[in-house]
């Protein structure tokens, strides 16, 4: 290995060099009126605070460049603690940098391991302590204290067992059924065909029976895009084709990835997007992945109308709604 | 002895006499800390952290956790007869009506933005550094403990109002729980106490959130800071600081007025982002019902590579004997963050294994000096980085006239070219540097000044550098490659020679280095 010029060796700290303020009194002065000012202006940002808080009326606002319209209330309240805050914080960094010693001090390490003889003294202590509580021979204790102490620390597991019910089929159903009427939301009307003009969307809901009041669990799995469209524009099989109604098709607006509401709807290329993670949906194509991270349609609700023209769920949903799960077969 | 006189001295003397505190406290008075600015990315976290617990105190005067469904009757006129849950009242509550209320949920906010962002930081510092090799692998791991806590905590946090935004971060969570197999749906209605939202998980989160995790926190700082003063400080490399010795000022006075002020300093500035710039204003938002959702959401910064991993996610799901398996949400949501903390947690000990070094290492590692180090801390990184971005692809790509498809195929692709890449070229930039160091040792610094040899030939006069410069960039050891043992020295075939192998490997890219000047102070391994 080539040597290109001697060992270079550890030449040790370096000589304490003296500040201005160590040598020179005038500057010592100075560096204490600085930092006197800086306390002081500690205080003025405190009577700020103190002010705002008692003369500011929280339904003030001001402009601000940049910031725009701002509660005056909570911006000088910030301000005043700021100030207060920053300048106690500056002063006492100033008094620390120019006027305390500023010398380096070598302090000693010390091997974290402890002496070899204090290692075996404490093994020796721990092997006859154990042997003098018989630890190795008394297995029937072991055994049965290891039992007792898993028991016990297994319990404790069972009283969590009410923080909900099982989930049963709740997560397999929604409140469409034969006939429910799709309603506005919000608004709670009742839909006619002719309400929407092709290329509207709502946003609507299972109409409620008398009696019955809307939970938003029931809103997280009975959201349902009605979306219009030019009938010759969709490209379905006989069967989904028959679940729209002059064009109007009816999605679940719950994401099938991870259950956000899919609430953009773009006109121009007929797409449904998640706002979470833009999962794009194809609506022409039953709401087939065309991007995005989810890895399924969204479920479409087979509509038609009623007796009075209203439109209504031909039958429930085929599938589950919202994100997957492991129960879920398809 | 004489008694104490003074008032001071006598509460001193009371309680000496009943706990024998003055020994303890005269030798730690004068204990002594390195100073150097990067050191103090750690006390931002924990200042950030003394102010979330003062202005949290503040806010649960106020806040009601329950989603209890109310008519909004309070000042907010937009707001006015709308449904909304008491969690949500209540938040618009203290923005408008408590005078100071709004300041005090700006400082939580940016308190715990500052907090998340002084971790990281913090673990940067510690990693590129090497400050987590023998003794402080303990307090490695404590740290990437208080990280996850802190993702955790920051997240139920801004979850706690019950806005629009918070409840779509609420439901995405849901999700990653429902996707867990065999288990899933169980533990999804346990956390919710039934379908989702249903009305429980404001009271049962604000628990985890008030006492539940901050006690946590509470006993991991204290044990991080404990181990800190225990182990004493790490120091960067310079003259007179050897593995032996620690130097830099004493606790008193000098940080004590240091560190003191600069919690206040951390508080001020919290105070002046609070005043000036809003963040969350959860009243645009509006209360949180599963049927809506405004576009744009994006979760608060330390989440955003979660987020971004599963909007890049493939649409894979397995369907078979009757059962689902989502690899779109596991894979983003669980196995890459699993194995990202997992190998995190454990690199102290990885690192140990391929270097052979069981050493203690008080003195710090320049980056530039561990090549391999450095260029798997930008690797990692530049992952982190490439998540985070699409993270916020929606907002990126109405930034920046891009498409969402544009950007998610670039972190698509870029996610597994980008990180070698930066390998790469980090590991070259840490050999030149090497090389520059090398150079300036050996043929000193230029000085801009030009002379003409009695030849006519110009050349540029060198100086050398000063002997404490000299010794700063020449006093590290260079790491010498692990051999691969096929057979030990009776030769007797090592049964774990495929082991062996790859860590021969490793070693090897470990120890590229440009050979330093002044002699081959190899480090030996005992």
């Amino acid at each position: 290995m080539s040597h290109e010029i001697e060992p270079i060796s550890d030449p040790g700290l370096p000589d304490h060099v003296h500040r201005a303020t160590d040598t020179n009194p005038v500057a010592e002065k100075k560096a204490e009126r600085q930092v006197a000012i800086l306390f002081l202006l500690s205080a003025v940002g405190t009577i700020l605070f103190i002010a705002s808080y008692i003369f500011i009326p929280t339904t003030e606002f001001i402009f601000l460049p940049v910031m725009g319209t701002t509660n005056a209330h909570e911006l000088f309240l910030g301000l005043g603690l700021a100030l207060a805050l920053l300048f106690m914080g500056l002063g006492a960094v100033h008094w620390a940098k120019t006027l305390m010693p500023d010398e380096e001090v070598i302090a000693e390490r010390h091997e974290f391991r402890s002496e070899e003889s204090d290692r075996e003294d404490f093994v020796a202590t721990v092997k006859e302590r154990a042997a003098a509580a018989g630890l190795g021979r008394r297995s029937l204790i072991k055994r049965t204290l290891g039992l007792s102490g898993g028991l016990l620390a297994a319990s404790p597991l069972l009283l969590l067992r009410d923080l909900g019910p099982l989930p049963k089929n709740q997560l397999q159903t929604t409140s469409w059924k034969t006939g429910t009427r799709l309603v506005t939301d919000p608004g709670n009307r009742a839909i006619k065909p002719s309400d929407l003009e092709v290329g509207a969307v709502a946003q609507v809901l299972p109409q409620l029976l008398p009696g019955e009041e809307r939970t938003l669990n029931n809103i997280g799995k009975d959201a349902v895009l009605l979306i219009r469209l030019r009938p010759e524009e969709f490209e379905l099989s006989p069967e989904r084709l028959s679940w729209t109604y002059e064009g109007i098709i009816a999605f679940s607006k719950i994401c099938s990835h991870m259950g956000c509401a899919v609430a953009l709807y773009e006109q121009q290329t007929k797409h449904l997007l998640c706002p979470c993670h833009q999962s794009t949906f194809d609506v022409p194509r039953a709401a087939k992945v065309i991007f995005g991270p989810a890895a399924r349609p969204l479920p479409q609700l087979a509509i038609t109308i009623d007796s009075e023209g209203y439109l209504v769920a031909q039958k429930p949903f085929t599938e589950p709604v919202g994100p997957s799960f492991w129960e879920r077969s398809s | 002895m004489s008694a104490p006189q003074t008032p001071a001295g006598k509460v001193a003397n009371y309680v000496d006499e009943r706990t024998g505190a003055a020994k303890w406290l005269k030798k730690n008075l004068t204990k002594v800390f390195p100073d150097h600015w990067s050191f103090m990315l750690g006390e931002i976290a924990l200042y950030s952290f003394i102010i979330l617990l003062l202005s949290g105190v503040f806010l649960t005067f106020w806040f009601d956790p329950s989603q209890r469904e109310v008519l909004y009757q309070g000042s907010y006129q937009p707001l006015s007869g709308i449904k909304m849950s008491a969690a949500y009242v209540s938040t618009l509550h203290i923005s408008f009506d408590i005078r100071g209320g709004l300041l005090m949920r700006q400082i939580h906010h940016w308190a715990a933005l500052l907090f998340m962002a002084a971790i990281v930081a913090h673990l940067l510092r510690v990693f590129f550094t090497g400050a987590y090799r023998k003794p402080r692998e303990f307090n490695w791991i404590i740290g990437v403990g208080l990280l996850t806590l802190g993702i955790v905590e920051g997240f139920l946090g801004y979850s706690l109002p019950d806005d629009l935004l918070s409840g779509t971060g609420i439901r995405i969570a849901e999700a990653i729980i429902q996707a867990m197999p065999v288990v899933g749906s169980y533990l999804s209605f346990f956390a919710f106490g039934g379908p989702f939202p249903g009305d429980a998980f404001i009271p049962r989160i604000f628990t985890v959130h008030v006492l539940l995790l901050p006690g946590l926190f509470l006993a991991l700082i204290t044990a991080h800071l404990m181990l800190v003063w225990y182990q004493k400080h790490t120091q960067y490399p310079g003259p007179g600081r050897t593995e032996k010795n620690v130097v830099g000022y004493p606790l008193m006075p000098v940080y004590m007025a240091k560190a003191g002020g600069f919690f206040f300093i951390v508080f001020g500035v919290t105070a002046l982002l609070s005043a000036l710039a809003s963040i969350n204003p959860i009243w645009l938002y509006g209360p949180y019902t599963p049927g809506q959702i405004s576009a744009g959401s994006q979760p608060d910064w330390y989440m955003g590579w979660l987020d971004g991993l599963v909007r890049m996610s493939p649409p894979i799901e397995t369907h078979a004997f009757g059962h689902t398996i989502s690899w779109n949400i596991l894979i983003p949501g669980l196995i890459v963050p699993g194995i990202l903390f997992t190998g995190m947690a454990l690199y102290p000990f990885i690192e140990s294994w391929f270097t052979g070094d069981k050493r203690e290492h008080h003195l710090l590692d320049r980056p530039r000096n561990a090549p391999n180090r450095t260029a798997l801390g930008a690797m990692s990184l530049t992952f982190i980085l490439v998540t985070l971005l699409n993270g916020g692809n929606d907002i990126i790509a109405t930034h920046f006239s891009l498409t969402i498809n544009q950007i998610m195929w670039f972190s698509r692709i870029g996610i597994f070219v980008l990180p070698p890449i930066a390998y790469v070229i980090t590991k070259r930039l840490c050999l030149s540097l090497q090389r520059a160091d090398r150079d300036l040792v050996l043929h000193g610094k230029e000085t801009g000044r030009l002379m003409m040899s009695a030849e006519g030939e110009f050349i540029e006069v060198h100086e050398p550098i000063s002997k404490e410069k000299a010794w700063t960039l020449t006093q590290h050891e260079q790491p010498v490659a692990l051999e691969h043992l096929t057979e030990d020295e009776h030769g007797v075939r090592n049964p774990n020679s495929r082991g062996s192998k790859l860590r021969a490997r490793i070693s090897r890219a470990d120890a590229e280095q440009i050979q330093k000047p002044g002699g081959d102070t190899h480090r030996e391994i005992e």
